[in-house]
């Protein structure tokens, strides 16, 4: 059986394996494991690679390669066998890591200090000074605790002696650890009982050091309030936005972009529905100089303005402290033996690997003697080179690098080429063989007053091929599980479980972030403006398809409205006047192309937008139905569909709007968010219809078409044909086609429903947001409403409107609507001023002389 | 536009100090009202040896909600200001009444320096051996900063004047006139944010622009060197009066010389600063030092103008400038409408450019 498992698993020349000792037999840590998989069945591999590959995709773990509205996320790659490490050994790899954090905080304390370091010679100057990433204005800002670093990662690779190398630091902000932990929730439930039998370390209580130390650091309050933490995201764009959502969601800090934050004295406040609230520590996933367009980088727009200020005064926490980028360089490596032995004043207990900054003479001899072995960094990852392999170079090309070398040594580091170790994957392709894969492994620490903390497991890496050199989740490599044996019980405490008790019991958003509601507001708006675009469409373009072409009366009553309303891209052709575009193109055009502001495909992608800010707060399905619905949009329209298909694609996508509006009232919580959302839908119909139902009132009588099928098309715009029908079994007349659209406060999709809907939500919004004068917007909505509902339908009985002319009732009702357009408007505007955060309108920097 | 180029005459010496007035006004105004604004000020003098400050006063409107005064990291004197009600116009008012010792020998005219590869090699990092404290000192200004990229450009630019064994002064000073006599001062062809490689192309642009170029060429060697930014007394053309307001922020470099210390040179005049020059602060290049740096929200398009006047005290005693215009005015009125050579502008892309 082994045979099988083994068959096209090569035995390692020249690496290090994971699973096999010398001859091909199994390492004692990976025995249990080994028999575990040489048992089970194909069919039960299957199960759990296809286990594997639901749990990510409903969970919608995702890694954005690079960021693009059309886009879409790249899933997570999990290869569903762990990487082992036996207790002995990760005890010594975790004292490690401990010290090289304790020494890399050290030297952080030193270089925004005293600068010891430079003084005795230990760190040329040209490595702080002349590094882009050292920021001189957190010079002195000074840390609680003299922690600069509370949550960092070591990239390791095994060198073929087996030994555990350190590769690179991640100080700033690393990456990973939320990955970290959705793979150990998926791979523990994969093998739950080898997890339990080997009595893996849990990760739980690592991520508890965490919140504590964070807490613990972050700055007392008066009030003996708990602190506020929030995660500081740079946004969705960012490629591991997915995980700074899911950590946030795990530690329960709130998920904060630099614009949810604002700088009022020398604090720090989160803005939100009821008010600003002050931010005691913030854990930031976002590059320290962007961090505070005021002192840091001014061309920022991610930032908050004053962060560093805040942070001088001891009023703020930023984790990890701004500037600590600056000895992720590589060229500090081959420094932090002798740095170590001053500062901590014992011997580095795990080596780096071979690297030499070149700023020092004999260093560039070296490199340039043996570049063909040699990997060229840049000195300075804030440059974001890539990296160069000698081996890889031909003549011509290495003495261009000689050359660029001695040009700017200080600026190039060269590393010793890493064979890594290789581990064990399961191969999608073989059934029931394992392949044999380079893996790295990043280990993190969280600082603690007691020192620093290691994470019982990490993130391993696994390359795509059997010899990548470089491991990167962007070049097809996937991602393992790591599990630490332990000789003794493990904790089984988890963040997930822990039971709450009736004082803990959570409900509404108090603390939802403006921005949050904001999204949530818009996403309404622009699904309720998709549904009417795409009623609209289908209204004329099933006209044109029964008339054959010919344009009836019906059909130019519908298309007024439609110019009205700004819904249809211009008759006329730019560049030629007097050529005119066929009507069926510019129906077409309305609903495919995403150029076309007001046009279907536009605000599908605004809907798609809006949607993707607010995801961690929408259902999967409601997700998925948003994407499948843009998804469609891409496909129909690449097959040039004639008028008929594009009726069907209105069909389905009407039928999908549906469902969105039925994934609002029956999946999300009632909450203020919520209602916001609400609110949005109700102002952008209201809007619509008000515009609409005007617009054919103030059209002279034969215009209208009423005889010849104006009003049907009118009820079928408001979605409102079947209940006339069922209530009047005739043709439609004015009146009470007007009382069903305008009137009816029963009908869903009547005017006065709208303005009475908005009404009740505001003014309960009002109450509960404590917002005591009402504002003249509300004001004018509950006026006009109550004029509405004043209004003598008798003056519209009988044919005497089907010919008027400039008739005063038609008039008078016409104008009522426009107003209360204008106020829904107006209305609009208000709530964005009041209750938002100004979205558009981004801090900018300016500098006088 | 006012005139920063004095003709390259030798410097008379005077026997004491010469006491100024200095006044900075600056006032912007918004397009639409501005919701929070925090400022960083680099507008009072630091503490050198051959400058006395004796008054600084420094007046803001609307009042800040928060100020406060501390030293950056290159120990210049910043205010930090706040203001977080909505306001259209923002007026800094700062005034100073300083005394400037001479300080320039004519000695250093004829001194050339020690070679300048000498002193580069001398900076070289030599493993972990604790480099003399001045070198270290001056290396914090000799790599590329934000504003000061350096290159093979630069260092071509440099070489005429740095040739082999040549002494570090003797070489700085024939760059320096290199840079006056070859770019034209032209405040049209540049703005606060014009990197010195454009500058070097197109051989035009103002003060800012030729010490962020000279500092490129000097440190492109390896040669540290220093942004210095304050004002420069200028003469009214012969007959008339002094103008209120006519002057400007002013910038020039510092070059670390072995042995003498730090000695400044002003590409701009093609001379060795003394009693002319004030100096506010230093440091990398005009980012570390911009009189006044700040993030708005809100404001729409906003114009800005600044006024500066340097006043010799002497002068000033005696009533010989344009009466009525004390610096003490309030700022709402005073500056904008005595400046009667400058114009006001819109600001392109928020930034200003008045800058000599």
């Amino acid at each position: 059986m082994a045979r099988t498992l083994l068959s096209i698993y090569p035995e390692s020349t020249g690496r290090y394996d994971e699973m096999l000792a010398a001859g091909g037999k199994v390492r004692p840590h990976w025995q249990s494991f080994f028999d575990h998989l040489d048992g089970a069945s194909p069919e039960q591999m299957r199960h759990r690679l296809a286990f594997v590959q639901r749990r990510i995709q409903e969970n919608g773990v995702t890694y954005n390669v690079y960021a693009d509205p059309k886009g879409t996320d790249r899933p997570w790659e999990l290869d569903p066998l762990p990487l082992i490490i036996p207790a002995e050994e990760w005890r010594q790899l975790s004292a490690a890591v401990a010290q090289r954090a304790t020494l890399l905080n050290a030297v952080l304390a030193d270089l925004y200090g005293p600068q010891d370091l430079l003084a005795s010679g230990l760190l040329p100057p040209a490595l702080v000074y002349g590094h882009s990433d050292y920021l001189w204005p957190c010079r002195h800002v000074g840390q609680p605790g003299d922690t600069y670093l509370h949550f960092l990662a070591v990239d390791l690779a095994r060198s073929p002696d087996g030994r555990w190398w350190a590769i690179a630091d991640r100080t700033q902000a690393p990456s990973g650890a939320g990955y970290a932990l959705e793979n150990r929730l998926i791979v523990s439930r994969v093998f739950p009982d080898l997890f339990r039998d080997l009595k893996v370390e849990h990760l739980a209580g690592f991520f508890r050091s965490l919140q504590e130390s964070l807490a613990h650091y972050a700055p007392g309050d008066s009030q003996g309030e708990a602190p506020l933490i929030v995660l500081l995201t740079p946004g969705p764009y960012n490629e591991t936005y997915f995980e700074h959502a899911y950590l946030a969601r795990y530690l329960g800090f709130p998920l904060v972009e630099g614009q949810d934050l604002t700088v009022r004295g020398e604090t720090v406040f989160l803005k939100t529905l009821t008010g600003l609230k002050r931010v005691h520590a913030i854990l930031r996933r976002q590059d320290d100089a962007f961090c505070d367009p005021l002192e840091l980088r001014g061309d920022s727009a991610l930032g908050v303005p004053g962060l560093l200020q805040a942070v001088r005064a001891g009023r703020v926490l930023v984790a990890n402290a701004l500037g600590s980028g600056v000895v992720e360089s590589g060229a500090l490596l081959g420094f932090l033996p002798a740095i170590s032995e001053r500062l901590l004043g014992e011997p580095l207990k795990m080596p780096s690997i071979a690297t030499w900054w070149c700023g020092e003479g004999p260093a560039l001899e070296y490199a340039c003697k043996h570049l063909e072995r040699l990997v060229i960094k840049s000195a300075f990852p804030g440059r974001r080179i890539d990296p160069l392999f000698g081996a890889d170079l031909k003549a011509a090309e290495r003495e261009q690098v000689r050359a660029r070398l001695q040009a700017d040594p200080a600026a190039y580091v060269v590393q010793e080429l890493v064979e890594l170790s290789q581990a064990p994957t399961w191969s999608r392709i073989h059934e029931r063989r394992l392949l044999a894969r380079p893996v790295g492994l990043r280990v993190y620490a969280v600082a603690t007053p007691q020192g620093y903390r290691v994470m019982p497991g990490g993130l391993a890496r696994v390359a795509g091929g059997t010899s990548a050199r470089v491991i990167s989740m962007q070049r097809g490599g996937a991602s393992k599980d790591v599990w630490v044996l332990s000789d003794e019980p493990v904790s089984t405490f988890s963040l997930l479980k822990t039971s709450i008790g009736a004082k803990d019991v959570v409900r509404g958003g108090r603390s939802l972030s403006s921005r949050v509601v904001e999204n949530l507001f818009w996403l309404g708006r622009y699904s309720e403006r998709c549904d009417h675009t795409s009623r609209f469409l289908r209204v004329a373009l099933a006209r044109l398809v029964e008339a054959g072409g010919e344009p009836s009366q019906a059909l130019q009553s519908a298309l007024a409205v439609g110019d009205a309303l700004g819904l249809l891209p211009p008759r006329e052709v730019a560049e030629a006047k007097g050529s005119f575009v066929p009507l069926a193109e510019r129906l077409t055009r309305s609903v495919f192309d995403d150029s076309w502001a007001t046009g279907v495909a536009a605000n599908l992608r605004r809907l798609q937008w809006s949607a993707t800010q607010v995801r961690e707060r929408l259902s999967l399905d409601h997700w998925h139905a948003i994407n499948r619905l843009s998804l469609e949009m891409q496909q129909t329209r690449e097959t040039r569909p004639e008028p008929g298909e594009t009726l069907a694609f209105l069909d389905q996508s009407l039928l999908a709007l549906a469902s969105l509006a039925g994934f609002t009232m029956d999946n999300m919580t009632r909450d203020e968010g919520w209602r916001f959302h609400v609110v949005g839908r109700r102002i952008e119909r209201l809007h619509f219809l008000a515009t609409a139902v005007a617009t054919f009132l103030a059209m002279e009588g034969p215009e209208r078409a009423q005889g010849q099928g104006g009003l049907e098309w009118l009820l079928e715009l408001a979605d409102s044909s079947i209940t006339y029908r069922s209530r009047y079994l005739s043709q439609p007349e004015l009146l009470p086609v007007l009382d069903l659209l305008v009137l009816d406060e029963d009908n869903p999709h009547s005017i006065a429903f709208q303005a009475q809907v908005v009404g009740r939500y505001l003014s309960r919004l009002q109450r509960e947001l404590g917002q005591p004068e009402a504002a003249e917007g509300e004001g004018d909505l509950a006026f006009l409403l109550a004029r509405l509902r004043a209004v003598d339908l008798g003056r519209f009985a009988g044919d005497v409107c089907a010919d008027c002319i400039g008739c005063q009732a038609c008039d008078e009702l016409a104008d009522l609507l426009w107003a209360l357009a204008a106020a829904t408007r107006e209305l609009s505007d208000r709530l964005a001023m009041r209750y938002f955060t100004h979205v558009g309108d981004v801090s900018h920097q300016i500098v006088a002389a | 536009m006012q005139t920063s180029r004095q003709p390259p005459t030798a410097p008379d010496l005077p026997d004491d100090g010469v006491a100024y007035r200095v006044t900075h006004a600056t006032e912007y105004r918004y397009g639409a009202a501005v919701a929070l604004s925090q400022q960083l000020l680099h507008l009072a003098p630091r503490v050198v040896p051959w400058q006395l400050c004796r008054a600084h006063r420094l007046a803001v409107g609307p009042q800040p909600a928060l100020r406060l005064e501390r030293q950056d990291a290159f120990g210049n004197p910043v205010t930090h200001l706040a203001f977080d009600s909505p306001h259209d116009r923002l007026t800094v008012l700062a005034e100073t009444e300083i005394e400037v010792l001479p300080r320039f020998s004519p000695a250093l005219l004829r001194l050339a320096g020690q070679p300048w590869e000498g002193w580069r090699a001398a900076l070289a990092y030599r493993g972990a051996e604790p480099p003399p404290a001045d070198q270290l000192a001056a290396a914090q200004f000799a790599f590329a900063s934000p504003y000061v990229h350096t290159g093979p450009a630069f260092a071509a630019y440099a070489a005429p004047s740095f040739t082999p064994g040549r002494g570090l002064l003797a070489a700085a000073r024939d760059l320096m006139g290199r840079i006056y006599r070859e770019f034209e001062f032209d405040p049209q062809a540049t703005t606060v944010a014009t990197p010195a490689a454009e500058v070097l192309a197109k051989k035009r642009g103002v003060c800012q622009d030729f010490a962020h170029l000279m500092l490129a060429c000097l440190r492109s060697l390896g040669l540290p060197a220093r942004y210095v930014s304050g004002y420069l007394l200028t003469d009214p053309p012969p007959g008339t009066p002094r103008l209120i307001g006519a002057d400007a922020s002013h910038a020039w470099v510092s070059l670390y010389c072995p042995g003498l210390g730090w000695v400044d040179l002003d590409p701009t005049n093609d001379l060795i600063p003394d009693t002319r020059h004030i100096t506010l602060a230093w440091g990398r290049d005009f980012g570390d030092v911009s009189p006044m740096r700040g993030v708005i929200l809100g404001g729409g398009a906003h114009e800005v103008e600044v006024a500066v006047t340097v006043l010799p005290l002497a002068e000033s005693d005696a009533s010989g400038a344009v009466a009525g215009t004390t610096p003490g005015d309030a700022p709402h009125d005073g500056p904008g409408k005595e400046s009667r050579g400058r114009e006001r502008r819109q600001v392109r892309s928020g930034e200003d450019d008045s800058r000599a």
